[in-house]
């Protein structure tokens, strides 16, 4: 069992040490900083969790494309950030959907800029997912046992998908409209499910008012909440099993082993 | 993976776990400065493009061409490259489906120890030639204009005609594609196999007047057009009117 150093903060100051220095501010704010975690962990005793998540040994060899997980979380909390922003303006009614837009393109204080982060994050959202689930394709971290993480990993692959098609829709411009339409049909045109899939996208046989807000939702509310729900045990998963180390780096081959067994 | 290779594996894991450094703050340091990366090219990407939005969305005037974010042109190209119009819907929504199936049940089916990309030669090779095809259709789905034009060789004896009608027929080929009537119908090898019906050899079926006709005061959910300009739309009931079989096999 893996042995944790204690807790800087909790102990309280060692008696005799040497008084000789006085108090200065910031030591003073660091005893309020310890003094606060140390209440949060009286109630919470997350310390332990937290000090074994981040001092966890991680396997020799991990290299640059283990980075890739973390830069698709990070392109993800970039778009709930500008999406919450964008959210405070956005109207989705046929009516005013466009005319929210165009006010937050060019009228709210760097909108359009924030517009702009949304719209590539989600491409760049989508590269990194591509890429991250490449990397554990080709180094087998599919297999035992992360198995149910590679299986959570293809359930966010296709949220995130329908994440930005349904993303598309809403600024409901040509491009939006028309684009989506298509889509749609695409869909409906399946065997068998098509026709219901389609009415339940548009909701109802015609695709305008009804489909913009049902896309709205789906787009603001239902997703985020399942993909968030899902990263969370994606990387509850992560930590308890560990990544894996590269498959070229193998203990048998390790020189140190080999010299020991000598 | 039998009982034995797991414990084999979870044996080695431990070995070289314990031999690596610690997630903080070795792994926070690359992943921080990969984090710096994404967001620097969202922020670069949105500073150089941003948020630019098109004309309102008009149900009746679709001048805009049907195209959808990049990342799904593979599922468009689809379309195109599977042409009998009887399985496409088959291609545009089977072949993902089942791509996404066979992700899904990966780690179930393919159950040997082995992780060495270069000693899983299978499925090397089928993630490569995944990768290829999508990127191969991606690239189609950008290059090619479809469904913006259409390409198909003006029938001879029209060609012969000359003219006026020529010039006519030649300004329809134009003004259907840019109308967006290839995103719900075919024309040749042109557009999408529906909802609309295919238009291909539509004047065989439909007289000029009825083709105007259903122009103006269509069934859902094609849309009226009406309001197109008067030239615009004589253009288009013109070019229909000359898609009948013979013309077609004259080819
Ligand atoms: C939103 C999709 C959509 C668009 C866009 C669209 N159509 Fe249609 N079109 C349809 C559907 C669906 C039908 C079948 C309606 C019916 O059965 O009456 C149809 C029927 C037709 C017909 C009659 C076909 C027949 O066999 O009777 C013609 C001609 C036609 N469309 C031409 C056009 C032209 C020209 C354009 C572009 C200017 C266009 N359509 C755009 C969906 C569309
Ligand atoms: C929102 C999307 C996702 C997020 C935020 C995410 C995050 C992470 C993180 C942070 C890791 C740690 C190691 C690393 O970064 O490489 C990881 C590992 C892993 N991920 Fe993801 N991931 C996502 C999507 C996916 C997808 C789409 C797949 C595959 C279909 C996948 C499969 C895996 C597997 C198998 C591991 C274990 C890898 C190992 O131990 O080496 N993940 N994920």
């Amino acid at each position: 069992m893996l042995k944790l150093p204690s807790v800087p903060g909790a102990t309280p100051p060692r008696p005799g040490t040497p008084a000789a220095e006085p108090k200065t501010k910031l030591d003073n704010a660091a005893e309020a900083a310890t003094a606060a975690l140390g209440w949060l962990d009286e109630r919470t005793a997350l310390s332990g969790t937290a000090r074994f998540v981040m001092f966890r040994k991680v396997p020799k060899g991990t290299n640059w494309f283990y980075t890739l997980g973390t830069s698709t979380m990070f392109a993800f909390m970039s778009q709930v950030i500008t999406g919450v922003i964008l959210a405070m303006f956005y109207d989705p009614s046929p009516n005013r959907a466009y005319e929210s837009m165009r006010y937050i393109n060019n009228d709210v204080w760097a909108g359009q800029f924030v517009h702009g982060m949304h719209r590539w994050g989600a491409t760049v959202m989508v590269i990194f997912i591509f890429l991250h689930m490449g990397r554990t394709f080709f180094f087998g971290a599919y297999k035992y046992p992360r198995e149910l993480n590679w299986v959570i990993g293809v359930l966010l692959v296709l949220l995130v998908m329908i994440m930005a098609f349904t993303g598309y829709l809403l600024p409901w411009d040509q491009r939006a409209y028309w684009a989506t339409a298509v889509g749609v049909n695409i869909f409906a045109s399946a065997p068998i499910a098509g026709p219901y899939l389609g009415d339940f996208l548009r909701a109802g046989p015609d695709f305008g008012a009804t489909t913009l807000s049902r896309f709205y939702s789906i787009h603001m509310l239902v997703l985020p909440g399942l993909i968030m729900g899902l990263i969370g045990a994606h990387l509850y998963l992560v930590i308890k099993h560990g990544t894996t180390a590269p498959p070229w780096v193998t203990a048998e081959l390790d020189e140190e082993l080999r010299s020991e067994e000598v | 993976m039998n009982r034995r290779e797991k414990e084999q594996y979870l044996r080695e894991y431990a070995v070289l776990k314990s031999k690596g450094k610690p997630f903080f703050p070795y792994v926070v340091a690359k992943d921080g400065g990969m984090v710096i990366v994404v967001i620097g090219t969202i922020l670069t990407l949105s500073y150089l493009l941003g948020g630019t939005i098109a004309s309102k969305a008009d149900p009746t005037t679709t001048t805009w061409v049907p195209r959808p974010e990049w990342y799904y042109y593979f599922v468009f190209e689809l379309l195109r490259v599977v042409k009998p119009s009887s399985i496409t819907p088959l291609a545009t929504v089977g072949i993902p489906t089942i791509a996404l199936l066979l992700l899904l049940l990966l780690p179930f089916y393919d159950r040997s120890p082995e992780r060495h990309p270069l000693r899983r030669p299978v499925a090397t090779t089928a993630g490569v030639l995944t990768i290829l095809a999508m990127a191969y259709l991606t690239w189609m789905g950008a290059e090619g204009g479809a469904p913006s034009s259409i390409d198909m060789k003006t029938p001879p004896s029209i060609v012969k005609e000359g003219g006026a009608q020529l010039a006519l027929y030649e300004y329809g080929k134009e003004v259907i594609p840019s109308s967006g009537c290839l995103a719900c119908h075919k024309i040749g090898e042109n557009g999408n196999p529906g909802p609309g019906p295919n238009l291909t050899r539509i004047a065989d079926r439909l007289p000029e007047a009825g083709i105007a006709q259903t122009l103006r005061n269509p069934t859902a959910p094609m849309p009226s057009f009406k309001n197109l300009p008067p030239q615009q739309f004589k253009a288009v009931v013109n070019y229909l009117s000359t898609l009948t079989k013979e013309h077609e096999e004259e080819k």
